[in-house]
């Protein structure tokens, strides 16, 4: 029984966070997606979608704001403003220009926009982590008193319920939505889409929106989870995001989904079950090796070569 | 057409307001548990909005001033001028390459030991950016990880002086092949990737090398690093103030001069120069020998380059062989030159400096990479109130580069053999 409600335990926590890479993945797969690039800065917007949202919190709590919801729906539509538009620019300035030419300089100039970004929150706002205050606190505790206790905590079923209403919302749009059409002509044929009247550099800035913003809510989500941001938040995030990407097969948005929960559960085990040290490595490790032996990932379709 | 430049602008202009203003224009302030948002100064928010302003009028006036930046070159006097004939200029790089290295052997007898210090440390960038040069630039694989085998040259000299007292010669040419072994076993599986998934992979195996390091405790004692790492002896004469090692000498006794720490400093600097000495021309042979021309065809067309019968993973593997190879050696200079080495040498921003090198510098240019290697580290130090701004400034300069100047500020330039015209 013990055994049992551990493994639950971590399952649940593997499930959270797996359920917030997932909601970062969605950027890189939709990007991939359409241009075929590896947007190596979307972890900085990220990390930048959890400090304006913590900006946010600590400028409500100054005026007096404190009810709850209020509180984070604002921090919400804050940290989704600024890094849509900081995932806008980006494109603008970083990846327009270079569209199109060989496959590594968009991707060197999406390091360099990456190093860019990182650096430009730490001397804004200092390297030390910044405590981000737990806004909702509590939750349940399942076992016996004198044995393990699972827990499951408010913030953890927020995450849940957050993520699953953000990746409805984004299905129906893809799926229903005259730009949502758009952004999967574009996908398919960026070409044909234009000769058939696409406006396909308004779409492509659409997905970097898109990705953008959910990256944010990600932020404000994990920040919380997490409880402090540093400048360097991003960084392993957006790695892992990307691992969780390709695992479920980049180009593909539920293969991001279900990338993101396989890679959140095989973390929480190993810290679970080894060493919290190692999950790190094993995420890296889980990439290289569906890289090796199954690059398309698990929903993607194969890249044919063509000369 | 005006109206909707006036319309791009000013969006342009609320854009560049809307990611400036929340992150610069308040400032989180931790005071114990609490945490307060204070607001900028009236400066930043004087700046952020001169900045909107600036955004508005360039992209106002955006086609006016790219038709007057497209005039610039016009003006420019050199532009077209013909290029130099090849054999004046390989004889003039030649003899400035001839000055530059005598320059550099005795430069150090007359600078402080601060500089001489700095220099050495040039020397690691200029051998680690080279290395780099021949995977990224030659070869075309981008390699975010190239950390990992500095830090593998590094760490083997660490452990093998330390649990076998194994001296830097000794160690020299392990750590340049435990790091292209390393190079090899990775290279082997994950040189099939493409382009940018290839990245990703060497980029997940830093950071794989580098935890390793950081927690494998009993082996390289975890964050706390290696120290008491001898430096390197002159046939058995070491320079320190007593010897330490049964049967060596001291520098200063056998030749009867006073001790003076600034013998070591020098030594080293000596032994960092020839290393990138040997590097740079190992590498230049390498590059005008089939293996080097195979590197650049494979890079330029894959499949071209395949259909000739060249084979894939062999060249990929032996570009990136070679790049570990002298990774190692940098870190073995690195490791001798600090006397300690942790973890937190070898961290992914460490590989993105290195990058950033050679992408300056020009990719594959030997002569651009060296410059941009002395640039990047000694403008840093000489600035010093700007030393924040480095990271800032690169990551600004790798985005620019890849706009406008790709091919880097000084490009390759190949040598090319002409039949001579009948007369």
């Amino acid at each position: 029984m013990q055994d049992l409600l551990y493994f639950c335990q971590q399952l649940i926590n593997g499930l959270t966070i797996g359920s917030t890479y997932a909601l970062i993945a969605i950027g890189y797969t939709m990007v991939y997606g359409i241009i075929g690039m590896i947007n190596f800065a979307h972890g900085e917007i990220y990390m930048i979608g959890a400090y304006t949202a913590l900006i946010a919190i600590t400028g409500l709590a100054t005026l007096g704001i404190a009810w709850v919801p209020l509180v984070l729906l604002i921090a919400l539509i804050c940290a989704v403003i600024v890094s849509s538009s900081t995932g806008w620019a980006v494109e603008r300035v970083a990846y327009r220009p270079v569209r199109g030419r060989h496959r590594l300089i968009p991707l060197i100039s999406a390091i360099g926009m990456s190093i860019f970004l990182q650096n430009y929150v730490h001397l804004a706002q200092g390297s030390r982590n910044i405590g981000f205050p737990a806004l909702i606190e509590g939750g349940f505790r399942f076992g016996g008193e004198d044995s393990f206790q699972m827990s499951v905590s408010w913030i953890q079923i927020t995450i849940f319920v957050t993520t699953f209403v953000c990746m409805t919302a984004l299905s129906l749009f893809i799926s229903r939505s005259r730009i949502g059409r758009a952004c999967r002509a574009v996908s398919q044929d960026l070409g044909m889409a234009n000769l058939l009247g696409i406006d396909t550099n308004r779409i492509i800035s659409a997905t970097f929106v898109i990705g953008a913003a959910l990256a944010a809510v990600a932020g404000l989500l994990l920040g919380m989870y997490y409880g402090s941001v540093d400048p360097l938040f991003g960084f392993i995030a957006g790695l892992k995001a990307f691992t969780a990407a390709v695992l479920g097969g980049i180009g593909s948005i539920p293969g991001a989904m279900l990338g993101g929960l396989i890679l959140g559960i095989a973390e929480a085990m190993t810290s679970g079950y080894l060493s919290g040290e190692y999950k790190d490595v094993i995420s890296f490790s889980l990439l290289i090796l569906i890289l090796l032996f199954k690059p398309t990932g698990l929903l993607g379709k194969p890249e044919v070569e063509k000369i | 057409m005006v109206a909707h430049n006036f319309r791009h602008a000013f969006f342009c202009a609320v854009i560049t307001l809307i990611i400036a203003w929340p992150i610069l224009g308040f400032k989180l302030v931790a005071e114990g548990t609490q945490i307060t948002v204070n607001g900028a100064s009236a400066f930043t928010w004087i700046a952020v909005a001169v900045a909107a302003f600036i955004v508005f009028l360039f992209q106002l006036f955006r086609d006016r001033i790219m038709g007057g930046l497209g005039g610039l070159a016009e003006l420019n006097p050199m532009a077209d001028r013909e290029p130099m004939p090849q054999e004046k200029r390989v004889r003039l790089e030649n003899i400035g390459l001839g000055v530059l290295i005598a320059i550099a052997l005795f430069w150090p007898f007359f600078v402080s030991r601060g500089s001489v210090d700095l220099a050495t440390l040039v020397l690691i960038y200029i051998m680690l950016a080279l290395g780099l040069n021949v995977v990224v630039g030659l070869a075309g694989l981008l390699d975010l990880g190239y950390v990992a085998f500095y830090a593998v040259g590094a760490y083997t000299f660490a452990l093998l002086s330390n649990y076998w007292g194994i001296s830097f010669w000794m160690a020299l040419p392990i750590g340049g092949l435990m790091a292209a072994l390393f190079g090899l076993v990775l290279g082997f599986p994950v040189l099939r990737l493409r382009g940018d998934y290839l990245a990703i992979v060497t980029l997940g195996f830093g950071e794989i090398i580098r935890i390793l390091l950081n927690n494998w405790t009993s082996v390289t004692g975890g964050p706390n690093g290696i120290g008491g790492i001898p430096d390197p002896t002159l046939f058995g004469m070491e320079f320190g103030r007593r010897v330490k090692e049964e049967g060596n000498t001291s520098f200063h006794e056998t030749f009867g001069i006073a001790y003076a720490g600034e013998h070591k400093v020098i030594f080293l600097y000596l032994i960092a120069l020839v290393l990138a000495i040997i590097t740079a021309f190992a590498i230049r042979r390498l590059m005008r020998m089939p293996v080097g021309r195979s590197w650049e065809a494979l890079r330029e067309d894959e499949i071209a380059a395949r259909s000739l019968g060249l084979s894939r993973t062999g060249v990929k593997l032996s570009a990136f062989t070679i790049g570990a190879f002298f990774a190692g050696f940098a870190g073995t200079v690195f490791a001798s030159k600090q006397g300690f080495i942790s973890p937190e040498s070898f961290v992914f921003l460490e590989s993105a400096i290195i990058l950033a090198i050679v992408v300056l510098g020009g990719m594959g240019s030997q002569m651009g990479v060296i410059l941009a290697a002395i640039a990047v580290t000694i403008l840093p130090e000489l600035a010093r109130e700007f030393a924040e701004y480095r990271m800032l400034i690169f990551g600004a300069a790798m985005v620019l580069m890849m706009v406008w100047r790709p091919q880097g500020l000084l490009p390759m330039r190949r040598r090319q053999i002409k039949l001579k015209a009948e007369t």
